[in-house]
């Protein structure tokens, strides 16, 4: 194996080849290479970034020394953009490392058309007045954009993108794609063909539980009007009929099949949440829908047309009990199936892409096979701008979080780090930050606190004493441990916006 | 000191200044500040993934006694994540390197690198320290630290710990974009082996899929490696950081996989499988590791509350937290008062040692024993053995100093779903008959 292979071992066996080509084809910008942008910028360029520029406007100060780890002393009273990219070069040759030594202010200010230059923006410490320019700004030229901020013990992490589709969304817990009661007919005619009365118990006991269910989940839906088992009864009753089956106590296969009988009582046909995707209007492609829309729009004629109400099958099966060529049959039956749903959809993104003025070989055939083998699992994410989170908010929920036990201190904090920078618009200070003021700034933290609650609809809330104290006992501080905690966390959605993983 | 004090910028805020939301003890101020500096000890177990991380995390925390233990040597794998380590320092002590370039970058802190297995250090050299942060990937490594922190733990004779003798740990642990973060105080949170069940047994293979009925490409590999292997080259032990030894294994599985028709197998699988690889990423390193950091803060000064007890993190799908709050096994055989044994005082430390073997709850073998920091009998080394051997035909009662009950230590193997494991057990001796003029139990307590 090459060196970057060996090196990115055990990422690649997350993301793939795939999710690792995205991430290096990926340019990053950073504003504000504190703490918390250093350590975001940290694990990135660990894990291969294509490039990145660090923006930031200001020097090197001893009191930098004592929170992050990417300057040292020989940085002190240089440039800090200039300090930083050189230690994160170091870190990785393979990573093109830039820096801008210019205020991230200033350039939202002046240059807006900037960052449209990059696939995605990591914005650090800004305050809300910028946050809202140059959320505006990102959205116009289609770059993510994501928000990271530390402040004492608390901080937050907000994404701001159009939307985010994601195919191969990798899910923990998915019910593996059997078909188990609604067989196609290769599946029914391979379990019509084995006999479960079989005389000789090595092969009684090594029929695969998926045979076992297609054929009992069969005799059920004739002796039932075609209904499936639903009561918690008639669940039992299946799960009886299945012992029933045994000869021996140590059938492995039996027991499976007792365990995953749940498999045979899930629903035919499409989840609400793909039903949702699939009434989504994007659905109606023109030339300029993205790839996922037009893959939908075939996904959404298969399932009306082919697919008879079902997705493209997955074509993979679970590891079970079973004789090796029993299990290697099985497998080629799903794996044909898939193979032929793969073919059908592929036909139909073609004729949608020649339709819609497009060259129609402009999508993949790996990424149309990705997508048919992963089409249970979309997911469409949309972000609202900023400016709306702020201007708009959901009076019900936020009332709801501010008095919920479980979440009213987070709802707090949220609302008492708009008011600080509500604070530092006013005051040109964040509440807490000089030893002296600690006395007026509590007062006056805690009456932009509520005039900000009145402004979103909350009038008569209230936030708690302690975390009002709390937030100017912080003083703007950023902590290194916070900021690492916080970086770690901008990083992984850098990661997963950028395609490597999840939503 | 102008220039310690703007270092220091940011961290002073939170242990210069009050707060409403603090531990009971917090005392804040410029002292509190210095006195972490001065005599704040922490071990960090590991300088991987994590341990890196901590080492970071912590100097930049106001810790400055900093020491790391690990026996590992960097390979080209831990590139993606372990920041400190580069290229060139491939083979080099994970710990030395870590030490250094720490030091290199944050002046006045001190680390103390141990290139080493974690049982080559005296017990007592764990009880020197105020804090002991693990960054760890194994379940084995884990309890055994767990259980020596656990064993300097006293009770009193209401069976209520003893403040001063409880060594505080605060443990991370990483698998992809998951992770969870959890601080351990003997005697009053669970400690590691209280919840072992969140370390579920490795799944293996039954031998007889692998011999006969292969279906995943993981049979075939497993094949090769745990039954062909020793087939072939019997007597040679399979080590899997040797490429040969992981090639041929590969090479085999593939040919039984061709034999099954069994799709799948790869030499990255193949390693992954046979190595157990669990995979890792730079960024929940991070926050986990930040997430002990400040714990360890919080629980040295108690400038916050500290967590109680579990945080568990998932970034793969959305981004998921929890905090849960498990509960003390009453029972635990290493965090609990111990096991309580009453004996006859004619009982010679021989015959200790087979009622030990007997003991149902215990079944101790090839034990080596040890009563306030004497060692009344030891396995090994040889010369240790030959100097306590004759202790063997001796009366406990008299090897103790005739205390009528007192805890002794033993360290040997014990055997659990049929697999030996050594352990580390905690023994309450009480000998029959005797009046407890001296009960050393509330001795030097409250
Ligand atoms: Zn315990």
């Amino acid at each position: 194996m090459a060196e970057p292979k060996v090196k990115y071992d055990r990422q690649l066996r997350i993301w793939g080849d795939q999710g690792q080509a995205d991430l290096e084809k990926s340019s990053i910008c950073l504003l504000n290479c504190g703490p918390t942008g250093s350590e975001t910028l940290k694990n990135l360029v660990l894990g291969g970034i294509g490039s990145i520029t660090v923006v930031d406007g200001s020097k090197v100060e001893e009191g930098d020394l004592g929170n992050n780890f990417l300057v040292d002393e020989s940085s002190l009273g240089k440039s800090k953009a200039k300090c930083v990219c050189s230690f994160l070069q170091e870190l990785n040759d393979a990573v093109k490392a830039k820096f801008v030594e210019e205020s991230p202010e200033t350039l939202i200010e002046t240059n807006p058309s900037f960052f449209s230059q990059f696939t995605l923006v990591v914005a650090t410490q800004l305050v809300e007045y910028s946050m809202i320019k140059l959320d505006r700004i990102c959205r116009e030229a289609n770059v993510i954009l994501i928000f990271a901020r530390s402040y004492g013990l608390t901080g937050f992490v907000r994404i701001s993108v159009k939307e985010h589709d994601v195919i191969e969304s990798k899910p923990e817990h998915f019910l593996d794609d059997l078909r188990l009661n609604n067989p196609w007919p290769e599946l029914k005619r391979f379990a019509d063909d084995i006999d479960l009365n079989v005389q000789d118990p090595v092969v009684h006991k090594h029929v695969p539980y998926v045979v076992i269910l297609v054929k009992k989940a069969d005799e059920w839906t004739k002796s039932h009007g075609g209904r499936l088992p639903s009561t918690r009864e008639e669940k039992k009753e299946f799960k009886e009929l299945l012992k029933a089956g045994m000869v021996a106590q140590d059938e492995d296969n039996y027991k499976e099949a007792i365990d995953s009988s749940f498999k045979v009582f899930a629903p035919r046909g499409i989840s609400t949440e793909l039903q949702q995707i699939l009434n989504d209007s994007s659905v109606e492609v023109d030339s300029n829908s993205s790839d996922f829309w037009v893959l939908v729009a075939a996904l959404k004629d298969f399932i009306a047309n082919e697919g008879g109400g079902e997705v493209p099958l997955e074509g993979s099966i679970p590891d079970m009990t079973s004789s090796t060529e029993q299990y290697v049959n099985l497998q080629n039956i799903y794996h044909a199936k898939a193979e032929a749903d793969f073919l059908v959809i592929e036909h139909l993104v073609r004729g949608i892409l020649k339709k819609i003025g497009r060259d129609s070989n402009s999508i993949p055939r790996s990424t149309i096979k990705s997508f048919c083998k992963n089409a249970r699992k979309l997911k469409v994410c949309r972000y609202r701008l900023i400016e709306d989170e702020f201007n708009a908010p959901n009076l019900p929920d936020l009332q709801k979080y501010l008095t919920d036990e479980d979440s009213s201190i987070a709802m707090g904090i949220y609302i008492l780090l708009r008011a600080a920078d509500r604070f530092a618009a006013n005051y040109n200070s964040f509440p807490g930050q000089f030893d002296s003021a600690m006395d007026e700034d509590i007062p006056r933290l805690k009456s932009t606190a509520i005039s900000l609650l009145n402004d979103l609809g909350c009038n008569g809330a209230t936030l708690a004493e302690d975390l009002i104290n709390e937030m100017c006992r912080f003083g703007a501080a950023e902590l290194h441990a916070v900021a690492a905690l916080v970086g770690g966390i901008a990083s992984q959605e850098v990661i997963k916006s950028l395609g490597a993983e999840g939503c | 000191m102008a220039d310690t004090l703007s270092r220091s910028r940011d961290l002073d805020k939170l242990l210069l200044r009050p707060g409403n939301l603090v531990g009971p003890r917090f005392e804040p101020g410029a002292e509190l500040r210095d006195d972490l500096q001065a005599f704040a000890k922490v071990l960090v177990v590991g300088a991987g993934g994590l341990g890196c991380e901590l080492l970071k995390d912590l100097a930049l925390t106001g810790f400055r006694n900093l020491e790391v233990i690990d026996m590992d040597r960097i390979e080209v794998t831990n590139l993606n994540r372990q920041f400190l380590f580069r290229l060139e320092d491939v083979g080099k002590p994970k710990a030395e390197v870590a030490a250094k370039r720490v030091m290199e970058r944050i002046s006045g802190v001190q680390i103390v690198p141990h290139f080493c297995r974690i049982e080559d250090k005296e017990i007592e050299f764990y009880n020197d320290f105020s804090i002991i942060a693990l960054g760890l990937d194994s379940v084995e490594a884990r309890s055994y630290i767990n259980t020596v922190a656990c064993s300097f733990l006293e009770y009193d004779s209401d069976d209520n710990p003893r403040e001063e003798t409880i060594k505080p740990m605060v443990d991370g642990g990483t698998e992809g974009f998951k992770g969870h973060a959890r601080v351990i105080l003997p005697g009053i949170t669970p400690c590691f082996e209280c919840t072992i069940w969140l370390f579920p047994p490795q799944v293996k293979f039954p031998l007889c899929t692998l011999a006969e009925t292969p279906r995943t490409a993981a049979h075939c590999i497993e094949y090769a490696h745990l039954i062909k292997w020793d087939e072939v080259h019997g007597g040679v032990a399979f080590d899997p950081d040797n490429p040969e030894h992981m090639k041929w294994v590969y090479d085999e599985a593939v040919k039984r996989a061709e034999l099954f028709g069994i799709p799948g197998v790869t030499y990255s699988f193949t390693q992954g499988v046979v190595k157990n690889i669990i995979p890792a990423i730079a960024s929940t390193n991070a926050i986990i590791s930040a997430a002990c950091a400040l714990e360890t803060l919080k629980i040295a000064t108690e400038c916050s509350k500290t967590l109680s007890n579990y945080l568990s993190y998932n970034g793969s799908q959305g981004l998921h937290t929890e905090v849960a709050e498990f509960e003390r096994d009453k029972d635990c055989l290493v965090c609990g008062p111990g096991i309580r044994i009453e004996l006859d005082t004619s009982i010679t430390l021989q015959k200790f040692m087979d009622l030990l073997e007997e003991h149902p709850k215990l079944r101790l073998s090839k034990a080596s024993i040890t009563h306030r920091g004497k060692n009344l009998y030891m396995q090994a080394p040889p010369v240790l053995e030959e100097m306590t051997r004759s202790n063997l035909s001796l009366s406990l009662f008299n090897l103790m100093g005739k205390l009528p009950k007192d805890v002794v230590h033993v360290n040997g193997m014990t055997i659990k779903n049929d697999q030996k494991f050594s352990c580390l057990r905690k023994l309450r001796v009480v000998f029959k008959g005797v009046d407890g003029v001296t009960d050393m139990d509330t001795a030097g307590g409250a």
